[in-house]
């Protein structure tokens, strides 16, 4: 669904992603880690389109996905999740959710994906008509993934979805990621908390230096020695 | 290459371990403050009120004929109005383009002159002019963003402040150069008083007022019940945000800065029977613009409005308290007192 290529890019000639080669299938999490700096939220801002790559190549469902305008990539089904959120905040949440569906055509089909959202997350059903910005950072994870999933994603990449999260949210947050997934969504999971990432992905790359070390099914790179010394600190 | 040992991606984090960063609860962020905001925002319209009630009262006080500051009172909301239309456009590209337009007043001086034009050339009524200069000003105003502006966009602050400035004197001095330097007006074919509280209104005034406040309601409904509304606030709230739902903001920005511009085309119109028009006009209008901007709430269109009626008020009753002095003075002392009192404004939430 999304092969990266020898993929370069970096910011203001400073480069940071070296010749990443990286694939993400139908159906599957991938998950994407390493040490701060190593480039991960890079690719992904790479891949949706919001920095140039210098060379390399992105495909996305087949056709090229680089040079791409991000509005363009949303509306083909490539949808980021940054770390940051990136939330509306003095919109309501219901103002939120609707705002992601922009790129999809108005009718039915938003009040489906709202209806999917909501049983996703119930809380945002209850709280629909609050302003964003007074979410907790728990909530505000969740309504910026729900409206990621009002574009009807067919991959989205999550960007430390567990940033300032307690362990019990996360695994909240994490919990709907699987779900997400077996709703035929494939994944991109960019994830600081590594072990759990790993725990969880169908297969995962260990960035390093803006290229990859090592990749290999989630469970077993969380298991591998070098990446438990690495990262892990065990 | 060394691995880098700083990364907070290095500490064990299996599981359940608690991490010293994480936060027990979730708590939310600012819980109240959808709310304190609120009590704090009618607690200072109030003031305001009653600062603004005071003021009247004491001017009634002062000057024993009451029909002197009725018409004040009556004036200065009348025009007010309109200036809340002007700085409703000028606050909604600051809100969601972060560009200080130092041109607006230029712009509501084209549309004066579009205006002169129209009735004098081909003796239109001023007011069909509206049909004409509010899309022509739209235009303008998108041409200007995606032909100028546009290539300013993430450079610093000041670049943009100091193109809109340009622009603001090319603006005038083309106006100075194709319609001359002499005083032009714009007659309303039948235009009466009508009496208000003892003071007498004219009908241009009335409806130049009732126009704005249609004109900004309007407005309103697009910014909070379309969903291109919702687009708007949603750039002005968060750029990245909207990037990864796939709008596309430079078609915002340039729409925006279209809409903000005929909201000074229309304001143009409206007060082009109301006042003396030359090259410069526009200027006044910027400067208090301005003003009623910062007194809003760098942002708020509604607070625009308010602060439009305010300044409006403040204006006439600065000319009753101050005799022989500029209007403007007491404007000015109401605009210091604002940015030493509340620089983020009555209805700014924080700077």
């Amino acid at each position: 669904m999304l092969v990266l290529d020898g993929l370069c890019a970096g910011y203001h000639g400073l480069q940071i992603l070296h010749e990443l080669d990286l694939r993400v299938d139908a159906g599957e999490i991938v998950a994407l880690v390493g040490a701060n700096g190593a480039g991960k939220t890079t690719t992904l801002r790479a891949v949706s389109g919001l920095i140039r790559s210098s060379s390399g190549s992105i495909t996305f469902d087949g056709r090229r996905a680089d040079g791409v305008r991000t509005a363009e990539l949303v509306a083909r089904g490539l949808v980021q999740v940054p770390e940051e959120r990136a939330l509306f905040g003095p919109l309501t949440v219901e103002e939120n959710l609707r705002m992601g569906s922009w790129t999809q055509r108005r009718g039915g089909n938003e009040e489906a994906a709202l209806a999917e959202v909501f049983d996703l997350f119930p809380i945002l059903a209850e709280r629909r008509r609050q302003a964003a910005e007074t979410f907790s950072g728990g909530q505000q994870q969740m309504l910026a993934i729900g409206r990621a999933l009002m574009a009807r994603p067919k991959l989205l990449m999550l960007d430390e979805p567990s940033t300032g999260l307690s362990p019990k949210l996360t695994w909240a947050v994490l919990d709907a990621v699987r779900t997400i997934r077996d709703r035929g969504v494939a994944v991109l999971l960019v994830e600081q908390n590594a072990a759990q990432a790993l725990r969880m992905a169908d297969r995962a790359y260990v960035l390093e230096s803006g290229s990859c070390a090592l990749s290999g099914p989630g469970p077993e790179l969380a298991d591998d020695d070098r990446v438990r010394a690495a990262y892990l600190g065990l | 290459m060394t691995r880098p040992t700083t990364a907070h991606g290095a500490p064990a984090e299996d599981g359940g371990a608690v991490t010293a960063a994480d936060p027990a609860t979730d708590t939310p962020v600012a819980a109240t403050g959808g709310r304190a905001w609120w009590r704090g925002a009618v607690g200072r319209t109030a003031l305001v009120l009653l600062l603004a009630v005071l003021a009247v009262a004491l001017a009634y006080w002062r000057s024993g004929s009451g029909v002197v500051v009725s018409q004040a009172v009556v004036t200065g909301i009348l025009i007010g109005g309109v200036y809340g239309l002007v700085a409703m456009g000028l606050t909604l590209i600051f809100g969601v383009l972060d560009i200080v337009n130092f041109a607006h007043g230029a712009f509501l001086a084209v549309a004066l002159y579009v205006t002169v034009e129209m009735t004098g050339r081909f003796g239109v009524h001023p007011y069909l002019a509206l049909l004409v200069a509010v899309p022509v000003m739209f235009l303008l105003g998108a041409a200007v963003q995606r032909g100028i502006l546009s290539f300013s966009i993430g450079q610093p602050l000041e670049n943009q402040l100091l193109i809109t400035l340009g622009l603001a004197l090319l603006i005038d001095n083309l106006l100075l150069l194709v319609f001359g330097p002499n005083p032009r007006s714009v007659a309303l074919p039948g235009d009466s008083g009508v009496e208000i509280l003892g003071a007498v209104a004219t009908v241009s005034r009335l409806l130049a007022f009732g126009v704005a406040l249609v004109l900004a309601a309007l407005l309103y409904l697009l910014l909070q019940r379309t969903r291109l509304g919702t687009a708007i606030r949603a750039v002005a709230a968060n750029d990245t945000g909207a990037q990864l739902v796939g709008i596309d903001t430079r078609r915002i920005y340039m729409l925006t800065f279209a809409i903000g511009t005929a909201c000074a085309g229309a304001a143009g119109v409206l007060v082009s029977p109301l006042v003396t028009i030359e090259p410069t006009t526009g200027e006044l209008f910027n400067i208090i613009a301005f003003v009623v901007v910062v007194l809003g709430g760098m942002g708020n269109v509604v607070g625009a409005l308010v602060g439009g009626l305010l300044i409006g008020l403040t204006e006439q009753l600065g000319a009753l308290y101050l005799p022989g002095q500029s209007p403007l003075l007491a404007v000015f002392v109401v605009f210091v007192l604002v940015l030493f009192l509340r620089p983020q404004g009555l209805f700014g939430s924080k700077a």
